[in-house]
């Protein structure tokens, strides 16, 4: 059915990975259009591919990096231990986003990736291990860190003076000030 | 279930069963056996704390769902549809070209029995033959020189009992340093133990201009791995070849001498050649972990 197309199957993955990584739309197909190509310059490693899905991830998450690194990307990598403020939107600027997005923006780059992989793909740790090629301590350890530091901003989104609503009540909105 | 009722806080807790921040995770992710589950459920039953944690967790997993999940539901942009396609003839021609080249001027496998005999795979399932067309290119590409020079020192120094290596694994860092050193470039040795290969050591070897460099495996019944890493590659050999017009390097490609098989590919100004008289299959896993690692920041 996919004969001429055996990546067509993973493209909307691929996508929604890429949507809830990159910054804009426009970055997150070019993430999956680039990622598509390197698939097919590489397809003479197919054969030896165990997890497809892992292997055209991973492919992804090192173009991402890639990117991260020259900057193409509006997001900031940060590290855990940098103070909130000083990567918060522009204080003379009044942004309306959306909570989980923002929240999720604020992450650093390494614990967003192992967050998303277990969310949106439900991959097992030991799949977001070979993925990001690294140890599964260090899966571990992002995802911890990820989830509580998504949990206490999510927490401080919710407490902000604007865009109070109800648990569940689809997707909300405040204003960074 | 016959579980006794708890009483209610604090509840006695039999350290052993207390879940570590890890299972707490895995009970989210239900990556937990399903004996462990039920007691993790248990012991979160008394834990408000604990349980509200738990459940923010799982409140995230189901917002990054709700908010992303809908782009699996929008029609595949045009431009991606075609990315996914095989890519067309003409541009599969330029990546092969270097290997139908190789056939065409006959192989150099002088020093080894046998001949060289390179093997189109780029595309998956294609066939193990070169287009005719590219075979009338003029030049024998230098990345075919490269990967038959990958070969050759393969064959030479794996046999090696004694001094298989200048610099064995125990001195990594100098390794590492020296070979940055000489090449000019940043060298890393990439790990390989998760495809069965451990680190013996390296060597400096000439290559066709300058030095390149020799990292030697052995695997656990002693056959020996080596990857072979020139930095003199660039622009000529992937220029001649036409195969990276536009883009950084090569395909990976692939190359057999007599036994040894080997995996190559140009990337940026390196060449990487993996050679192993091993399966492709183990090949291309190593070739692949070795790429991610170059890559890696």
């Amino acid at each position: 059915m996919f004969d001429d197309a055996p990546l067509l199957p993973w493209v909307p993955r691929l996508r929604r990975y890429a949507h809830a990584l990159a910054g804009s739309r426009e970055d997150a197909d070019d993430l999956v259009q680039d990622t598509l190509e390197r698939a097919w310059a590489r397809a003479a490693l197919w054969r030896g591919v165990v997890d497809m899905r892992a292997w055209l991830f991973g492919i992804m998450h090192n173009l991402h990096v890639d990117r991260l690194r020259k900057g193409r990307l509006a997001t900031v990598p940060i590290d855990a231990r940098t103070p909130e403020e000083a990567v918060a939107p522009a204080q003379d600027e009044r942004l309306a986003v959306r909570d989980l997005q923002a929240a999720l923006d604020r992450l650093p780059a390494d614990q967003r990736e192992v967050l998303l992989l277990v969310a949106l793909e439900d991959m097992s740790y030991a799949d977001i291990a070979r993925t990001l090629g690294i140890p599964i301590g260090t899966v571990m350890s992002r995802l911890s860190r990820g989830r509580e530091r998504l949990r206490g901003l999510l927490a401080e989104g919710a407490t902000a003076p604007a865009g109070q609503s109800g648990p569940g009540a689809g997707p909300r909105f405040k204003v960074v000030k | 279930m016959n579980r006794p009722p708890v009483p209610p806080s604090p509840p006695p807790v039999d350290p052993a069963v207390a879940p570590t921040d890890v299972e707490l995770h895995g009970y989210v992710d239900e990556q937990l056996t399903p004996e462990r589950r039920r007691e993790v459920e248990a012991w979160l039953a008394h834990r408000p704390a604990e349980a509200e944690r738990v459940e923010a967790w799982r409140a995230q997993k189901r917002e990054l769902r709700a908010l992303f999940d809908p782009v699996l539901d929008e029609p595949v942009p045009p431009a991606l549809a075609r990315a996914a396609r095989r890519p067309a003839r003409g541009m599969l021609g330029a990546l092969v070209a270097g290997i139908a080249i190789a056939v065409a001027s006959g192989s150099a496998g002088w020093l080894l029995r046998g001949s060289m005999t390179p093997v189109d795979r780029v595309a998956a399932g294609g066939e193990a033959r070169p287009d005719p067309v590219d075979a009338a290119a003029p030049a024998r590409p230098a990345d075919v020189d490269f990967a038959e020079r990958a070969a050759v020192a393969h064959a030479v120094y794996t046999p090696e009992v004694r001094r298989p290596v200048e610099v064995d694994a125990a001195h990594e860092d100098q390794l590492v340093a020296w070979l940055s050193k000489r090449m000019g470039a940043q060298m890393k040795a990439p790990h390989l133990q998760a495809q069965g290969y451990e680190l013996e050591g390296g060597r400096l070897l000439p290559g066709e201009h300058g030095p390149v460099a020799q990292f030697m495996y052995r695997d656990e019944a002693g056959h020996r791995l080596t990857l072979y890493v020139s930095n003199e590659i660039a622009g000529r050999g992937a220029a001649a070849s036409g195969a990276s017009a536009g883009t950084q390097g090569t395909g990976f490609r692939f190359l057999r001498a007599d036994k040894v098989n080997v995996f190559y590919w140009v990337d940026g100004p390196f060449g990487y050649a993996i050679s192993a008289e091993a399966d492709r299959g183990t090949l291309a896993r190593v070739s692949d972990a070795v790429y991610r690692q170059m890559e890696a920041p």
